[in-house]
């Protein structure tokens, strides 16, 4: 039953996506950036728990989970160790993420040339 | 010819994008997309001893390594011109930028090339959502002390 629902929430994520790009004159980094801010929202209203907890990747594959797991930590950090947890919790759970990419990308831009 | 004759001219040759095939597109491959995760993070769970965590962390890698390979081979921009918001949304879009801006600043050199252009793209995305964050703590943290 979850792969149903991870179908229609990604599919509908990105479709929403696809619809203020044709129609507006937002580029990719705009909406990108909306919709992690998106995500930091919905996980500050308490719903983006409940999309996770119904579709579990299809909610943590998108861009939006960049933003809500900042805020969960960041939160969590401050439940931790007060008022400086926050800078210090800030990116414990999407670190994973972001060294991942800049360590992988530099891996493969050392082997690989652009074609232009 | 005057501006508004040129600008006619000039949008009878310009071909307009069918904006539903797009749509309809970008929710199957965006939905495919979701489900093939959920359906990867399922057989981990039930056919190794792997916890959730490890599970969905595992998936996040290949997913990553996979789109970080294809964007320095070169092919993962046409994925994207066909895909469209199906792969820029999804974690994907992200190494996608950071990669691509990585490869293409490679001639410039290590330092002025390679480490200043690095998050020229994705830069936004860390950006604004790290303070969107850390203001809606701050206000979550408001609210508890008020209550």
């Amino acid at each position: 039953m979850s792969i149903i629902y991870s179908f229609l929430f990604a599919g509908i994520i990105c479709m929403i996506a696809e619809i203020i790009l044709n129609f507006t004159k937002l580029t990719p980094g705009h909406v990108t950036s909306l919709f992690s801010v998106m995500g930091a929202v919905l996980s500050f209203l308490g719903i983006y728990k409940f999309f996770i907890n119904k579709c579990n990747m299809g909610a943590t594959v998108l861009i939006s989970n960049f933003g809500n797991s900042l805020y969960e930590s960041a939160f969590n950090g401050y439940l931790k160790s007060g008022i400086f947890g926050i800078f210090k919790g800030m990116f414990t759970n999407s670190s994973f993420v972001l060294s991942l990419t800049i360590i992988l990308s530099f891996i493969f831009a050392c082997f690989f040339k652009s074609k232009d | 010819m005057n501006k508004k004759d040129y600008k006619r001219l000039v949008d009878r040759y310009i071909k307009k994008p069918n904006y539903m095939h797009n749509i309809k597109v970008a929710f199957i491959s965006g939905g495919l997309l979701g489900s093939i995760c959920e359906i990867m993070y399922k057989l981990l769970i039930y056919l190794t001893p792997l916890s959730k965590v490890e599970a969905s962390s595992l998936i996040t890698f290949l997913m990553i390594l996979i789109t970080s390979f294809f964007t320095s081979i070169g092919i993962f921009d046409k994925f994207i011109t066909k895909y469209r918001s199906g792969l820029i949304i999804p974690t994907t879009g992200f190494a996608h930028s950071v990669s691509s801006s990585l490869v293409d600043s490679k001639k410039e050199g290590l330092i002025t090339g390679l480490g200043s252009n690095m998050f020229i793209l994705a830069g936004s995305v860390v950006l604004y959502s790290t303070i969107a964050a850390f203001f809606l703590v701050i206000v979550k943290v408001i609210i508890l002390c008020l209550v």
